[in-house]
């Protein structure tokens, strides 16, 4: 599988090379970005974030990459999966960028990873947490700066399991995203020794959780964990909440229930536990210049998602500076990403040889409507993407 | 439908169809290095035509407004996917009758129910319906849920090892693509001027006199709503081959809304005009897209402006002309219904105070 | 399943199926006087719950800002009624359903240009604010309790208008035939105008009163569309009283449905609709 993937990647880099034989001084051409992320729809909040974050990593630089200028093409992918291919081959082989820079959803990512496979285009994903992006589908030129729903959840299992609660009940949304975030809590929980009482699955989108709440207080678990997000996010912790719950019965949940959420939280979210790569109270040096720049530049607090481009515009800094913004060679250049290593804010970050950020992942408790951090639920945790050994 | 045109529509989709096929010759001259793209494109607009033609049997020739047509677009596209072998190209020889046979089994079966409605109750029958499959395959396990499923390989066109077209290849699926709507307009063409075709018109003027006719108006409406199901079924499994990638979205009601709109905008009723609806449709969003991403109040504005201005479509600016619309209103088949049903629902509050 | 159970889960499902009215009640009743079917309705019912949230902030008062954008919400009926759908009457219902399409796009990219992205929250007001003890470990939010009566009385009001005022005759005979009603002389052109305000004020105040209880956020108005037509396709589209008895059916279902077939949750409200259609194509109380 490895070699095959090398050779058939090296026709297409000599491919590459005879067509851009004719415009010779690359480098005085402005390096291309397409954003392919939601502006519109449920998830605008966080394609927003997401460019912002990029933007701010390059405006540090001066606005350059490797010395070249950045020329943005910012393609609205209204979280429409079956619009995702199309919308991807208008960005590589209509608009022909550089990178592509998306998505958020992970329907989206099929879709673009599709066509990513069939060009070979760079993809660097600053969200969509779907495994199989650098696990089954495994693409040397994919990378992700963001998750997957395994890594973040993984780690609350241990987590769960040392605070005492021994019988859970799991509750998410009937969707790949969640059922891959509660597997990857189940894993370590009953690794552990701890019993999954209860498997909830919420239709999709649905906001209504009445029932579910009823179910969960006559069932009587030790903790619920919980994968939501946006505004279904919002409206089960202040459900959880209004139903009283919560002091009987802990809610854990994957850091995406709050992340981005805090002030339509308000009270119902104060002391919500939930583990996540990221926690803007984290007290590091890049994280501490991040924050103040990112409230500068935008007047508002930077929360995961603006992390998550900031990384990627940092990655692309990094790489492109060591090539001195040179990007023809693409084995080169991938090589040259999947060694990047970045301070980030998020803590130490690098890439395994899936290209899936290994990273810490850290435990937060919503005090005051701030994420403040527990501890590091887990350092340095790479991800086994068994069927993707680049 | 009995309706002649002015021979002018005939030379235009005649032009239109020859600039269309000789793309390959004018693409790069045009286009650049970006002409494999616009390929790309214009087989995608093919496809969308080739959908949008199928609504209009329902929507323009027997007057059913479908909300929920999307369900065989995605119908085709999943059939596709999950009938097609993990490690090798299927056969398109048994492909096409397969997605053929389920598209129009589902068709029956969901046509029984929904025929029995008519008008307002019949366009929320149809959403429903459509809902109903998008939560189906969106929250199975086999279908790949909301993620979708990868098809690997488009199916193959061969006799023994002979492959009589090769669909890999950018160009040929173009022309495949092609080939399949012209048989579609043909077959409709035909189809509408048939004796089925002057029932189904005469159910969409006035069914009740059908039904004193003595005809099973229901019994003609259901088989059109296969048909058209079928046809849409094709449009989708076109669609799945070309990116190898089939999601729900394809089967939600905004892809219905969205083949709606291409409709009006070519103008129903008139089988040539989706074509251009299809193709009008992609390029203006195209357009937008790259303007803005405040896009959706530009097509939103669009749609708004073409459903009061432009009731007829493209296709009633070509049959009839804004300045010989006084002289040539016979010619106009779209007028003449819009009159008819005005006859009909007389129901008007024109008058004022 | 015990006995305390079962009735919080009846107390769920009615709650949910009154909201459901609620809202679902402005699009029947714009159909079944004017014949419009409204696809932008959820986009409405979502504009509702943004103004209150825009109107609670600026007003510090919820009871204020629902006063306030009440007007504002009859406003944005009358105008898109006078400005597009007056032309559109003649025409096949294909229309009205493409031109409230467009007005989807319009309204929900408006709402991104005018509050952005992120997801809000309107704080339970005053004096509603509290709760009370269900089981020994389930409270319930006072507020749920009066946007069940809200509702109750709002079935009451609309029940009472159409069946003893003369509004209410006007309104009948309007649906049954048209041409009667203005060869009496009333102005039919008015009336549509008055309805369709009514609906629209009806759907926004639906947004407005569940704001509390959910979270504002894009694309919530779509969410919300497609149950609504569930609802009115079950009890019969234009009847009031079939609104009712749909929203109930359907949100019994959904309740009874998430927690006894789990595996059907989100097709259970399509297979009953589909029930229904094979026994009464027309719906339940038409």
């Amino acid at each position: 599988m490895k070699t095959f993937k090398k050779t058939s990647l090296a026709t297409l880099l000599s491919a590459t090379a005879i067509l851009s034989a004719g415009s010779v001084v690359a480098n005085e051409d402005p390096v291309k970005l397409g954003l392919m992320l939601p502006y519109s729809g449920t998830y605008t909040a966080l394609g927003e974030a997401i460019t912002n974050g990029l933007k701010l990593a390059i405006e540090q630089e001066g606005g350059q990459l490797g010395g070249r200028e950045v020329e943005y093409i910012e393609l609205d992918s209204e979280a429409d999966p079956s619009k995702a291919p199309q919308n991807m081959s208008r960005l590589v082989n209509g608009d022909k960028v550089d990178f592509v820079i998306g998505p958020v959803h992970s329907g989206v990512a099929m879709g673009m990873l599709r066509v990513a496979k069939q060009s070979g285009a760079i993809t660097i994903i600053p969200n969509a947490g779907l495994g199989a992006a650098t696990n089954e589908l495994c693409m040397p030129n994919v990378f992700r700066t963001s998750f997957s729903m395994w890594q973040d959840s993984y780690p609350m299992g241990k987590v769960a399991y040392d605070q005492g609660h021994r019988k859970i009940v799991t509750i998410t949304w009937d969707y790949a995203g969640g059922k891959e975030d509660l597997a990857g809590f189940e894993e370590a929980f009953t690794a552990e020794g701890g019993e999954i009482v209860e498997q909830i699955l919420v239709p999709f989108p649905s906001t209504e959780f009445q029932s579910y709440l009823t179910q969960i207080a006559s069932l009587e678990p030790d903790a619920v964990y919980t994968f939501f997000a946006g505004g279904g996010g919002v409206s089960f912790v202040k459900d959880y909440a209004a139903a009283g719950l919560k002091e009987s019965i802990p809610l854990l949940g994957s850091g995406f229930l709050t992340e981005g959420n805090l002030t339509a939280l308000g009270d119902a979210g104060e002391g919500v536990m939930t583990t996540l790569h990221y926690a803007e109270t984290l007290d590091n040096d890049a994280n501490q210049a991040f924050v103040s720049a990112y409230e500068n530049a935008y007047g508002e607090m930077p929360d995961t998602y603006a992390v998550q481009g900031y990384d990627t515009g940092m990655m692309l800094v990094q790489g492109l500076s060591e090539l001195d913004g040179d990007t023809s060679d693409q084995e080169r250049l991938i090589d040259v990403l999947a060694n990047v290593e970045l301070e980030s804010p998020r803590g130490p970050l690098s890439f395994s040889d899936s290209h899936h950020p290994i990273q810490n992942v850290y435990l937060r408790e919503i005090r005051d409507g701030k994420h403040e951090v527990v501890s590091i639920a887990h350092e340095n945790l790479e991800v086994p993407d068994e069927a993707c050994q680049m | 439908m009995l309706h002649r045109y002015p021979k002018r529509v005939a030379i235009i989709m005649l032009i239109l169809t020859a600039l269309v096929a000789a793309f390959p010759l004018w693409g790069e001259a045009v286009f650049g290095t970006q002409a494999n793209f616009m390929l790309e494109k214009l087989t995608l607009m093919l496809i969308l035509a080739l959908f949008a033609m199928s609504l209009d049997l329902l929507v323009g020739i027997v007057g059913l407004v479908s909300l929920g047509h999307a369900l065989f677009f995605g119908l085709g596209a999943y059939t596709l996917a999950l009938a097609s072998p993990d490690f090798s190209p299927a056969s398109m020889w048994w492909m096409l009758p397969l997605v053929m046979g389920v598209s129009a089994s589902i068709g029956l079966f969901i046509g029984v129910l929904v025929i029995r409605t008519k008008g307002i109750f019949f366009i929320m029958t149809t959403l429903a319906f459509g809902q109903m499959l998008y939560y189906f395959i969106s929250t199975s396990q086999f279908a790949g849920g909301t993620d979708g499923v990868f098809i690997m390989f488009r199916p193959s066109l061969a006799i023994g090892e002979r492959t009589l077209v090769d669909l890999d290849n950018p160009y040929s699926f173009f022309y495949f693509c092609l080939g399949m709507l012209l048989i579609g307009y043909f077959f409709l063409r035909w189809l509408t001027r048939s004796y089925f075709g002057q029932v189904l018109d005469g159910i969409h003027d006035n069914e009740h006199r059908m039904q004193a006719l003595g005809y099973a108006t229901s019994g003609y409406k259901l088989i059109a709503f296969v048909i058209a199901g079928v046809m849409a079924a094709i449009a989708g499994m076109l669609a799945a081959m070309q990116y190898g990638f089939a999601n729900p979205a394809q089967l939600g009601w905004h892809t219905s809304g969205e083949v709606l709109m291409m409709l009006i905008l070519g103008g129903m009723g008139t089988i040539f005009g989706p074509i251009l609806g299809a193709f009008a449709y992609e390029i203006l969003l195209f357009i937008y897209e790259h303007a803005t991403t405040h896009w959706p109040i530009l097509m939103g504005l669009t749609i708004i402006a073409a459903v009061l201005v432009l009731p007829r479509g493209i296709a009633g600016l070509i049959i009839a002309p804004p300045w010989q619309r006084k002289r040539n209103n016979d010619d106009a088949p779209a007028a003449k219904k819009e009159q008819a049903s005005e006859a009909v629902q007389s129901t008007t509050p024109r008058k004022e105070g | 399943m015990d006995l305390a159970f079962f009735s919080v889960q009846l107390l769920n499902g009615l709650q949910y199926g009154l909201l459901l009215f609620l809202i679902a009640s402005g699009l029947t009743l714009i159909f079944g006087i004017m014949g419009i079917i409204n696809l932008a309705h959820g986009a409405m019912y979502m504009i509702g719950a943004y103004l209150v949230y825009d109107l609670n902030l600026r007003l510090g008062n919820f009871w204020l800002a629902i006063m306030v954008a009440i007007p504002i919400a009859i406003a944005l009926g009358l105008i898109i009624e006078r400005l597009f759908l007056d032309t559109l009457y003649k025409r096949d219902h294909l229309y009205q359903v493409l031109l409230t399409f467009g007005l989807i796009l319009v309204l929900n990219e408006a709402q991104r240009i005018i509050w952005g992205g992120d997801v809000h929250r309107v704080p339970v007001p005053a004096p509603f604010d509290a709760s009370i003890q269900l089981t020994d470990n389930l409270q319930y939010s006072v507020y749920r309790l009066f946007v069940m009566g809200v509702c109750l009385a709002l079935a009451g009001v609309i029940y009472w208008v159409i069946r003893h005022t003369k509004l209410g005759i006007i309104i009948r005979a309007g649906a049954v035939n048209r041409d009667m009603v203005e060869g009496l002389g009333i102005n039919v052109r008015t009336l549509f105008t008055l309805i369709f305000s009514v609906g629209v004020a009806l759907t926004a105040f639906a947004g407005m009163i569940a704001a509390p209880l959910t979270s504002i956020a894009p694309g919530m108005g779509d969410n919300i569309l497609i149950t609504c037509f569930v609802v009115v396709v079950i009890g019969g589209i234009g009847s009031i009283k079939g609104a009712f008895w749909g929203a109930i059916i359907i949100g019994m279902a959904t309740t009874f449905g998430a927690v006894l077939i789990p595996s059907l949750a989100s097709m259970v409200i399509y297979l009953i609709m589909a029930a229904v259609l094979l026994v009464k194509p027309r719906g339940l109380f038409a």
